[in-house]
């Protein structure tokens, strides 16, 4: 229980249903402030005063370490490496599904239950992860790292509500979170300024900003700032803008930018990916047409993947794509079924000069 | 199986002759002590009974005795009112790194006014050296804080020792002695303490009551401003029948204490039995020949302290660790790192055990099998 509306009314609906439930509130981040105020303590209340409401017990687990050495490491690291990580992904793979539920586990449990927007199905001996009934917050994109063994342990009880319902539920229930925000952001950033939070643990390197044919426009702050399709921010203006970020050379430090929205070197024809992970195992076929998610809440694009002997993917879009971002995870989906997922490596432009190291990224 | 309460050192049950007390004192006298009527006086007569009973117990004079809100207000009453008060003769305090938060965090805020704070490291056991504390002495310490028995651990400093070797230095001594009331025979006759901090829930009295001993002629600055009750010392009504439930408390484990000790002793040896029985790997944190009989900590190798806690309340098993932090989740204790070191596995895999009277020794067995059991299923589980 996140101290969230979604993971109290999940509990509350497997208590109705007849559930052993049992509250567990991860602490994994200490924002502590000269104050002495943390938000893990605000939120952490709330899970006090749901779980007395819906009367069940409740308790705490720090998982600091685990957090620092699993997801924040891998965050900055993908930073350094010039990409744009996605700790949510991260987080759910080896905090949320692993150590909570490896301790969840060891308490006797014999499910983990999240407020998570997904379904779960068992289909001839496997467990199928399955798009929420609400469309707009289905989270399966975040849930693409998960193994079998995982989810065949995980309960989703929000998978056939609408956020509507799950807020109109808390509410009936007179729940002390049916009226509390959705957290938003990064949750260890949270509302705080981004730029000021990764300076405290990465040196920003002031460089370039070229045009993608070469010429020089200003200079950025430290590459790790900047992501493609990004247009606020570089503080460069002058004829032929407005300029967004199309790539980043990361061994000589230079980011590119591209005049207009629709300049070709936003856009491109495929990615490699790397990491893969098959929810319900490898599928059959090496070369196979399905849809995929390249950030959370896009619409599905049409794509045919390539599974490659060295187990990377090779994705090819239907269509171009705009601004696919290095670092974020690209999600395959079967019609309803969340098939698994991948991190994106390298983009594939036909249209960009190969002389310029465009958005490549060495190898994690 | 119904939950048993091994967390006596968190707070105790009431005792019912103390209920009753209140009751009635709640349901018949409704004056204000400072009132100068008849009801007033019904209410005064009350709190001066308590304040005698409480005085005569510890050897003080009734006029020594402030009543506070507890541990918590009197560690701060006396740590920061005798440092203000004495501030003209030095700037330096002397405290433990063991000492409950009451005692630690009001030494810090000390700090960060300009006080200079000396933390005394204490040995394996937990217990302070005397010579150390000698050669942490200057002449212009004001004020040495030293806790009479260690809430998590249990292990007791040597008071007599500390009280004398301040006795003929300027600076005075404070005891918080919240865990070590009632079950140690405390002096101030005897052994001169300058300040005594205790509360009443730990011995089956009230929450939100205590006492704060004052030795006569000792001054502190004043932390509450209002009225003048107590003195001057501590403005604001007097909680009446709180204290009237205080008072016979106190008048109980006075009565009791052999009892009390003898049977925590029983209950202890109990619980330790049924683990070696058991087979299960544990060793005892504290001082052998030094330590409350309410409370045993123990170290059980290979558990993680989190999921041995939360596995034991679902088994019904109540017992606890050094403190959680505001958001839950539980702090590695300060004392152990002070015993053990930084990091030591002591600090990640101990739990506190603190007895009281009214447990039956067949719970005490059955605690000790829950115990055993959850150890043993979490003993070898990866925790990294």
């Amino acid at each position: 229980m996140s101290g969230g509306v979604d993971s109290s009314v999940a509990a509350l609906l497997l208590k109705q249903k007849g559930y052993d439930v049992i509250g567990i509130f991860m602490k994994n981040w200490d924002d502590t402030d000269e104050n002495g105020v943390c938000t893990a303590t605000e939120d952490y209340e709330d899970v006090v005063r749901v779980a007395n409401q819906i009367g069940i017990p409740y308790y705490a687990v720090n998982f600091e370490k685990q957090y620092w050495d699993r997801v924040f490491s891998y965050f900055l690291a993908e930073y350094k490496a010039g990409r744009t990580p996605n700790p949510d992904v991260m987080c759910n793979k080896e905090i949320k599904f692993k150590a909570f539920l490896d301790h969840a586990l060891s308490l006797g449990a014999d499910y983990v239950a999240t407020g998570h927007y997904a379904r779960t199905e068992r289909r001839e001996g496997k467990t199928l992860m399955i798009r929420a009934a609400d469309q707009n917050k289905d989270q399966t994109y975040f849930l693409n790292q998960l193994s079998q063994e995982q989810i065949s342990r995980v309960l989703f009880p929000l998978g056939d509500l609408e956020k509507p319902q799950v807020r109109a539920i808390a509410r009936e229930h007179h729940l002390a979170t049916a009226g509390k925000k959705d957290s938003t952001g990064i949750c260890f950033i949270g509302e705080r300024n981004f730029k000021e939070f990764l300076s405290h643990y990465l040196p920003a390197c002031r460089g370039e900003i070229r045009t993608i044919d070469g010429e020089l426009k200003g200079y950025h702050d430290g590459l790790m700032y900047y992501t493609n399709g990004q247009r606020q921010g570089l503080g460069i203006g002058g004829p032929g803008g407005p300029w967004f970020v199309c790539g980043k050379d990361v061994k000589r430090n230079i980011l590119y930018v591209a005049p207009g929205a629709d300049h070709p070197a936003l856009y491109s024809q495929g990615l490699i990916a790397e990491k893969v992970n098959w929810i319900s195992g490898a599928p059959e076929k090496n070369v196979f047409h399905c849809t995929a998610k390249f950030r959370y809440r896009q619409k599905d694009r049409p794509v045919t993947v390539h599974v490659r002997p060295d187990n990377r993917l090779e994705v090819v879009f239907d269509q171009p794509e705009w601004a696919i971002t290095p670092g974020q995870a690209v999600v395959f989906y079967q019609n309803e079924i969340c098939l698994g997922g991948a991190t994106i490596g390298t983009i594939l432009n036909q249209g960009t000069d190969a002389a310029i190291d465009f958005v490549d990224s060495a190898p994690l | 199986m119904d939950p048993i309460y091994l967390d006596h050192a968190a707070t105790t049950p009431i005792d019912p002759e103390v209920l009753d007390v209140m009751a009635d004192t709640y349901k018949n006298v409704i004056g204000n002590p400072s009132s100068i009527h008849s009801f007033g006086r019904q209410a005064r007569r009350i709190i001066d009974d308590a304040r005698d009973t409480i005085a005569k117990y510890i050897g003080a004079e009734s006029r020594e005795i402030v009543f506070t809100s507890g541990g918590t207000e009197g560690d701060n009453m006396a740590i920061i009112g005798a440092a203000l008060a004495s501030r003209k003769f030095g700037k330096h305090i002397i405290t433990t790194k063991v000492e409950h938060h009451g005692v630690f965090r009001t030494c810090e805020y000390l700090e960060s006014l300009g006080f200079d704070v000396d933390y005394l490291d204490v040995d394996r056991t937990g217990r302070i050296s005397v010579d150390d504390l000698k050669k942490k002495l200057r002449d212009d310490t004001i004020l040495v804080t030293i806790m009479y028995g260690n809430n998590e651990v249990g292990t007791i400093q040597p008071i007599q020792d500390i009280a004398h070797l301040l006795a003929s230095h300027q600076a005075l001594f404070h005891t918080d002695a919240v865990q070590a009331f009632g079950t140690e025979d405390m002096d101030v006759k005897d052994t001169p303490i300058d300040l005594l901090s205790m509360t009443g829930h730990k011995i089956g009295g009230p929450k939100g009551i205590g006492f704060l001993y004052i030795r006569e002629g000792v001054s502190l600055t004043t932390m509450t401003h209002g009225g003048e009750q107590e003195r001057k010392r501590r403005a604001g009504t007097q909680n009446v029948p709180a204290i009237a439930g205080l008072g016979r408390a106190v008048e109980l484990v006075r009565d009791r204490q052999p009892e009390r000790i003898g049977r925590y002793l029983e209950e202890r040896r109990t619980l330790l039995d049924t683990l070696d029985a058991e087979h299960v790997g544990y060793r005892v944190n504290g001082n052998p020949d030094h330590f409350l009989p309410q409370i045993l900590n123990l170290y059980f190798p290979g558990t993680n302290i989190e999921t041995l806690l939360t596995k034991l309340d679902l088994a019904g098993v109540a017992v606890s660790s050094g403190s959680a932090c505001t958001a839950g989740s539980v702090e590695p204790s300060h004392v152990l790192t002070a015993m053990f070191g930084q990091d030591a596995p002591e600090t990640r895999s101990s739990v506190r055990i603190s007895f009281g009277s009214g447990l039956r020794l067949e719970q005490i067995k059955e605690a000790g099998n829950v115990i055993a059991q959850s150890v043993r299923e979490l003993v070898g589980i990866g925790q990294d």
